[in-house]
């Protein structure tokens, strides 16, 4: 199997990967701390889709029960991703609310310019 | 009743937590919380008596088998941690009335109160659960209720502090999520005993290498083990005292316990350490800690810094005990948990009650207080000895058991390793007790008086504690002997 072929049939896992790294690489690279809240976001975000992706499972129905069908999607995955949801959406108003704070203290939500005002004091 | 203990071990906090936010005024509050703590010790007492007396415990919520449901599961080595959490907790509860009230704006304190409890639910949860999301939704109960405690400091930079420590925090959080999920995509559940029979018999290893890989680092995060660990001094330094107590007595503990429970009892000390290099690179790491943290504790000017670096340090005495993987290291760094949740808890007690007596942040400000407040100050300097590890205090009993665990395994020069970075721990040690006893009065100590009682008898009872586990070392080596024995035995 080519490189090509490879990375369509494997097409959900590549943009799993894309967007861990891409999340990850804004938490660390940005210094505007609600932008890294939102990278923040997007590497949780990835972490939804790895355990939903496998769950799917092909020609499956959705896990209701049926006598016509007899092949049904996991559902703990979709059911524990509701959790994980809650805890990001958690996390993400929590980190929103305490650059809030952070803003009315030191005037500004930029990374650098917070640690210089408080080497100054 | 007596059946239910398991669950009502995480519930009664968590009820807790909502009955303090319902009361809105401090007092109230107070007394939830104090009633949530002596409940929950009390629980804790009954299901490691249970356990010792019959064996594991296995809890199926709401009935479910544990296939599907979620099993809470005791057996010795999280009925320690459970008896460790629940007992700073019920220490705690004297001493923060004055404290949080003292330093958090009146109309906060009984959210304060609220956040304390979820954190101790999430930490209980984590302690004794047995499936792998739950763990992950405990975990991050305890961390979002934690950075709140965090972001109630006086100074702004608690606010930073906080920040930091949510945004590393979820990201440990996330690589253990990922970890779990490259798990169960192998194994198909959740339950830790289940995982730990599956994963003799999965197709492919390079998975659940990179599930360990995942786990390590996240559970890494979260236990501050080097160099993870930049979030923890200014979490420790700028929280309100009393989180600060909380956070360094049992946060990082029951991470060290999920760290060991995925090593040893669910992936298998066979497959960690033997198929893999995890004991060179925590030995690495353990090391690096232990010197690197201690080297910069003893140039910290403020001493919530100090001690929080302190802790890193501590942290990497207990990681080497877990690398070695042998019967005797396992039970020193066990019994270093225990050890160490209390020394701090009563260091960071002492300390909150510098600071709510005299305002003493720095040196310069604490400098003479020996002389105005000597039992906080003496309580200061007999946990520092054992933090030392002098014998006749607990902190000697698990460096003893450490150096001669690296002996046994003919590793002499870690057991030099031990004893060299000790001295890092008397020199940063030394300097408190100098400023503290040794110093002309400082302006802000000169108006002290000695620490309120509600706050020195917990701290005094922490610090005898220290002192009798270091001589009648039967209970906590005792236990500690078994959880070791029974996580090299694997879980099933």
């Amino acid at each position: 199997m080519g490189v090509i072929d490879e990375l369509v049939a494997n097409y959900n896992r590549w943009i799993i990967v894309f967007l861990m790294v891409a999340g990850l690489y804004i938490v660390i690279a940005r210094g505007n701390m609600v932008k890294k809240v939102v990278g923040l976001s997007l590497f949780q975000t990835s972490v939804y889709l790895l355990f939903l992706a496998p769950a799917k499972i092909l020609g499956g129905t959705p896990p209701i029960l049926h006598p016509d069908f007899t092949v049904y999607a996991q559902p703990l995955p979709h059911a524990l991703i509701l959790t994980a949801i809650v805890v990001g959406v958690a996390t993400v108003a929590l980190g929103l609310a305490l650059v809030v704070r952070i803003n009315e203290a030191y005037g500004t939500i930029e990374e650098d310019e917070i640690f210089a005002k408080d080497d100054d004091d | 009743m007596l059946d239910h203990l398991p669950v009502l071990q995480v519930v009664v906090p968590l009820f807790g937590a909502f009955l303090a936010a319902l009361t809105r005024r401090p007092l109230p509050a107070w007394i939830v919380a104090t009633g949530v703590s002596v409940l929950v010790f009390a629980i804790s007492i009954g299901l490691l008596q249970q356990v010792l007396a019959s064996g594991p415990i296995s809890y199926e919520i709401g009935g479910w088998d544990p296939e599907i449901g979620i099993e809470y599961r005791v057996d010795i080595v999280n009925a320690f941690i459970l008896v460790l959490v629940s007992g700073i907790a019920l220490f705690i509860a004297p001493f923060a009335r004055a404290s949080v009230a003292a330093e958090v704006p009146e109309d906060r304190i009984a959210w304060f109160y609220s956040m304390y409890m979820l954190a101790l639910a999430g930490l209980l949860g984590v302690a004794i659960t047995g499936d792998a999301f739950n763990a992950f939704v405990f975990l991050e109960i305890s961390s979002l209720s934690s950075y709140a405690l965090v972001a109630m400091g006086k100074h702004r930079r608690a606010q930073m502090a906080a920040y930091q420590y949510l945004v590393i925090g979820t990201i440990g959080a996330s690589f253990y999520v990922i970890g779990v999920g490259l798990i169960y995509a192998m194994t198909g559940t959740l339950n830790f005993g289940l995982i730990a029979e599956r994963l003799a018999n999965v197709e492919s290893i390079a998975p659940i290498v990179a599930a360990l890989s995942f786990i390590m680092v996240g559970i890494g995060l979260k236990l501050a083990l080097f160099p993870l660990h930049v979030w923890l001094p200014n979490a420790y330094a700028y929280a309100p005292s009393m989180a600060s107590v909380f956070l360094a007595a049992t946060a990082t503990k029951v991470a060290i316990y999920l760290f060991v429970r995925f090593l040893f009892s669910i992936f298998g000390a066979g497959f960690v350490f033997a198929d893999l290099p995890v004991t060179e690179i925590l030995t690495v790491l353990s090391v690096a800690a232990v010197f690197g943290a201690g080297a910069v504790a003893v140039f910290q000017p403020d001493i919530k810094r100090l001690f929080a670096y302190s802790s890193v340090a501590q942290v990497g005495y207990i990681t080497l005990g877990i690398g070695l993987a042998t019967q005797t290291s396992l039970t020193g760094g066990l019994v270093h948990v225990v050890n160490h949740g209390l020394i701090k808890g009563a260091l960071f007690m002492a300390i909150g009650a510098l600071v709510f007596r005299a305002q003493a942040f720095n040196f310069e400000e604490m400098a003479g207080i020996g002389r105005k407040m000597p039992l906080t100050a003496a309580a200061i300097a007999v946990a520092g000895l054992s933090l030392i590890g002098i014998p006749g205090t607990v902190g000697f009993v698990a460096k003893w058991y450490l150096i001669v665990a690296s002996v046994e395994i003919g590793w002499w020069w870690l057991a030099a390793v031990i004893v060299a970075s000790s001295l890092l721990t008397v020199i940063y040690v030394g300097r408190v007790v100098e400023a503290a006893w040794f110093r002309t009065p400082s302006r802000e100590v000169a108006e002290a008086t000695e620490a309120p009682v509600d706050m020195l008898i917990p701290i005094w009872i922490l610090v005898a504690a220290t002192i009798y586990f270091g001589i009648d070392t039967q209970l906590t080596v005792g236990v500690a002997e078994q959880a070791a024995a029974s996580l090299l035995a694997g879980l099933r």
